[in-house]
């Protein structure tokens, strides 16, 4: 067994900096995650003294911490659906275009967003969402008032769901085609002989070939479930819109960081960190069960 | 794809056509918006009136931001970031992917490597802890805070790991034979053969680099030391202050640019770098995620 380590010797050296790294920076905050017990004190480090589920306690009985809870659920959920229907309905569209350069044109406009920070988008909708902005000169022209979109509670977390999919919507619109685009043609061939129009070859043969697909992309959305958006919300977010735009990320980042109450902004992480892993493994595993989809 | 003439058709894909239409114009007219609003003068950008096209046609707003330094002081970093932190990432990426896409009879201890770093996407410190880490190793204000933390994207490297196991032994077998040792056959055989994959991982690192903008927020105490997006993500609370800072009769500045023609010239200079990469983007964006999973 000596000999074989020592002939493989070169492949675990190979390994050794990513391992030495990736503990230090992933594993030793597990560790870390212990001051989630303690009453973190900077001059003590990891051997502050042990306090138990107080900071749990404390924190679960902030009634603005249940607040975002409930905000992070509502507004992931219709991010999810949203970020599912309206790239299928998209591509579907997209797909009955004949011209592959008109095709192409539309995927190559919408997947834009995709790939700008969150900060950027952020600049560009607080601008065009700004009272003078262009969006309001349009609600002017149609002799509406302004709507502060942003700074409106119970407007803002509908203003985070929509901008998420309009952010969004390329990526799966790009994933959908690539689906559709493999189904066989012969098969609406075939129902066009049966007399089945486009409408019924959508329902019947479209939609069930790219059901896979779907369920894919939700199953694994579902992993993330518990993160509403973090890049996002900062970014467009206001104390006046805490009520229902103010999310678990949100709270930990002002707990944690910005007052420095280490100790309970580890205890809400730790007990995001349990949930968000169970539903990662349940994500994954739906995915392989039902859509065949593994990654390892 | 079968042609029909019907009228019912005729009309179906005139309506489709305006739907997608509309849906790519929403996708794109915001940035038209944002870079005629940076080129119009203040007057008519607080009147409400800029649209699509620049009212009052200026540059100040790009004059400002070029001249100040800050911007090109955190667009500097950002590259080095982007160079630094991308070459960091393919490194390990690499030497991590090729003795794991082996069998455990070649790299003793296989499974327990996989699961090792497995283990990080599905389970993490968290913001706080890791935060404490960053700190407890030295790394505040200092680059390597953007880089170490996230030095192994281990879903890339399980991408680049499919991608090795796809390619045929043989290839690998003849040089052994000729007494190459692992790090030779990696580096003469295997490396030139990673090209397709090493560009879309690397893509995935220089978009995911540069667009991060927390950590740069988080780890950086100096604001000195922040990469673009992280100094764009001030101007959206304190664009102000940096006027009033930057000019010696702030009137006579604000005459010329105010705060919303200046911040849209800067948060379009900030899209630029990502806009002249985009035909790469679009293109492996999808095939890496074609790479990434195993259907099985």
């Amino acid at each position: 067994m000596l000999k074989k380590l020592k002939q493989q010797k070169a492949f675990h050296l190979m390994l050794i900096p990513s391992i030495v790294l990736v503990f230090i920076y992933s594993y030793l905050p597990l560790y870390g995650m212990i001051i989630a017990f303690q009453d973190y004190n900077p001059g003590l480090g990891f051997s502050s003294p042990w306090v138990g589920m107080e900071n749990f306690e404390h924190v679960f009985r902030q009634p603005n911490f249940i607040r975002t809870i409930w905000n992070t659920l509502y507004m992931s959920f219709f991010k999810l659906i949203g970020g599912v229907v309206v790239p299928v309905i998209f591509a579907l569209l997209l797909n009955e275009v004949g011209r592959t350069l008109m095709k192409r044109t539309f995927q190559t406009l919408v997947y834009i967003p995709n790939f700008l920070s969150w900060v950027i988008m952020a600049g560009i909708m607080v601008d065009i969402l700004s009272a003078e902005g262009i969006v309001n000169s349009f609600l002017g022209l149609l002799g509406m008032e302004p709507i502060s979109f942003l700074g409106n509670p119970s407007l803002f977390p509908w203003t985070m769901i929509i901008s998420d999919i309009w952010k969004g919507f390329g990526f799966g619109t790009v994933v959908y085609l690539a689906a559709l685009t493999s189904i066989d043609p012969g098969l609406y061939e075939a129902a066009l002989i049966d007399g089945a129009k486009r409408w019924k070859q959508t329902i019947y043969i479209t939609l069930p070939l790219l059901a896979p697909t779907i369920i894919l992309m939700t199953v694994l959305a579902l992993g993330n479930i518990l993160n509403a958006g973090f890049d996002q919300i900062y970014n467009l977010y206001s104390p006046v819109v805490y009520e229902t735009g103010d999310i678990i990320d949100t709270y930990v980042y002002r707990l944690g960081i910005q007052q420095a109450q280490y100790s309970v902004g580890a205890a809400v992480g730790f007990f995001k960190s349990i949930v968000s892993c169970i539903l990662v493994i349940l994500s994954y595993v739906l995915a392989y069960r039902v859509a065949g989809y593994r990654i390892f | 794809m079968i042609q029909d003439k019907s009228l019912g058709r005729k009309l179906f894909n005139i309506l489709n056509f305006l739907i997608l239409l509309l849906t790519s114009l929403l996708c794109v007219l915001p940035f038209v918006n944002l870079l005629a609003v940076s080129f119009s003068s203040s007057a008519a950008v607080s009147a409400g009136e800029v649209a699509f096209f620049p009212v009052g046609f200026n540059t100040k707003a790009y004059e400002f931001a070029l001249e100040g330094g800050e911007f090109f002081r955190s667009m500097w970093i950002s590259v080095q970031r982007v160079i630094l932190g991308t070459l960091v990432n393919l490194v390990l990426i690499v030497l991590t992917a090729y003795p794991l896409s082996k069998t455990k009879d070649k790299v003793m201890g296989r499974g327990i490597y996989m699961s090792f770093f497995v283990f990080t996407m599905l389970f993490n410190g968290g913001l706080i802890p890791t935060y404490l880490i960053v700190v407890k190793t030295g790394l505040i204000d200092s680059i390597w805070s953007l880089i170490l933390p996230g030095a192994l994207p281990v879903f890339s490297m399980i991408i680049l790991m499919n991608f090795l196991r796809g390619l045929p032994e043989e290839i690998e077998e003849s040089a052994t034979i000729d007494g190459a040792g692992p790090m030779q056959i990696l580096l003469r055989i295997i490396l030139p053969l990673l090209k397709p994959a090493l560009a879309t991982v690397g893509l995935f690192s220089i978009v995911g680099h540069w667009n991060s903008w927390f950590d740069g927020i988080i780890y950086m105490n100096d604001t000195a030391n922040y990469p673009l997006q992280s100094y764009l993500q001030t101007l959206l609370l304190s664009f102000e202050q940096i006027m009033q800072r930057a000019s010696n009769d702030y009137n006579q500045l604000l005459a010329m640019m105010n705060v919303r023609t200046g911040r849209a010239a800067q948060m379009f200079l900030g899209a630029i770098p990502i806009l002249l990469i985009y035909p790469f983007l679009q293109k492996y964006f999808t095939t890496g995620l074609v790479l990434g999973s195993v259907k099985g």
